[in-house]
């Protein structure tokens, strides 16, 4: 990703991502989705629960705590979550181009 | 589609894990042949566009919604083996960070939409891309392999559902693919559109449809 035109593409995906994330995404459907609107017709939806304890999840539920509008929560969450995963694929680069270049 | 902790018991859980864990020890083996900084980075951008996309539920007829998975998406752009890790790291970030699925059902998740969702749908669209090179021909592909890998992914998640005897295995099949037979409609829309932008401003960039990649 050395030239400047795939450096923009990455860019401007990552914006798109974060576009989505933040502002779209507070106007998503709150319907159940499929296989929660199966579980709940076939009456076993309350078979979910948590086997992790609750404490250990950064953001449950895409809802940022701290926060009084839930707007704001979901567009946090959203923002987190691209950081997030941007992070995790930012650090394999960085780790890929530092050992690579010893080669 | 993401399955809850409580509604796939420990046999299916650690059996779909152990599956989930060895085809992406395979998929990261596989990608190292062709893992340069380019692929790197468009592995992140795909995949925050994934998590992105998966925030946005869209609503279907009978008060029920669903949003993309993204599997076809990955496979198309990056090749099976990024996109299957791709998905992977999504549906772990989701798990531990956001309580969305299970983390003791996370390996049903990453075999449902992360191995057979992007392996699945792979396998449709590199049969159908076989027939002719025309551009009619690619996004029939799109769409087909996309919306088969909801699909298909909504089988497996309701077969596991009946394995761990959370409710008849026949019902939760005809539920579950009739369902995901309409939100698929949706991931083969968003999956054609998101393509199709990417086939205009840069071609190359679907690793795919470029033929650098010699894998299947």
């Amino acid at each position: 990703m050395t030239d400047r035109k795939s450096y923009i593409f990455v860019l401007a995906g990552i914006a798109a991502a974060l576009i989505i994330a933040m502002f779209i995404s507070v106007f998503a459907s709150s319907f159940p989705d499929g296989l929660e609107k199966v579980a709940e017709n076939l009456g076993f939806i309350d078979k979910a629960e948590g086997m992790a304890p609750e404490g250990i999840f950064l953001i449950p539920d895409y809802a940022v705590g701290g926060v009084e509008s839930e707007l704001w929560q979901t567009s946090l969450a959203g923002l987190s979550g691209v950081l997030i995963i941007t992070a995790i694929f930012g650090i394999v680069y960085l780790i890929y181009r530092s050992t690579g270049k010893k080669q | 589609m993401h399955i809850p902790d409580g509604f796939v018991d420990l046999k299916t859980a650690i059996s779909t894990g152990v599956i989930s864990a060895g085809g992406l020890a395979a998929a990261i083996y596989k990608v190292k042949s062709y893992f340069k900084g380019r692929v790197i980075a468009l592995m992140g951008v795909i995949s925050a566009l994934i998590f992105a996309l998966q925030m946005i539920n869209f609503t279907i007829p009978g008060g029920t919604s669903g949003h993309l998975l993204g599997g076809a998406l990955a496979a198309i752009v990056l090749g099976p083996h990024a996109g299957a890790i791709v998905v992977a790291v999504v549906l772990i970030v989701q798990a531990f960070i956001f309580m969305d699925g299970g983390v003791v059902a996370l390996g049903s998740n990453i075999f449902n939409m992360a191995i057979i969702g992007v392996y699945g749908s792979y396998l449709i669209y590199w049969l159908i891309c076989r027939i002719s090179k025309s551009k009619a021909v690619f996004f029939t592909a799109i769409a087909l392999a996309s919306w088969l890998s909801v699909v298909v992914a909504s089988f497996f998640a309701a077969l596991e559902l009946g394995i761990s005897g959370t409710y008849a295995m026949d019902v939760t099949l005809k539920a579950m693919t009739g369902v995901h037979a309409i939100i698929g409609i949706g991931e083969a829309i968003i999956t054609v559109a998101v393509i199709a932008f990417i086939n205009k401003v840069r071609p190359d960039l679907i690793l795919t449809r470029k033929g650098d990649l010699d894998d299947r």
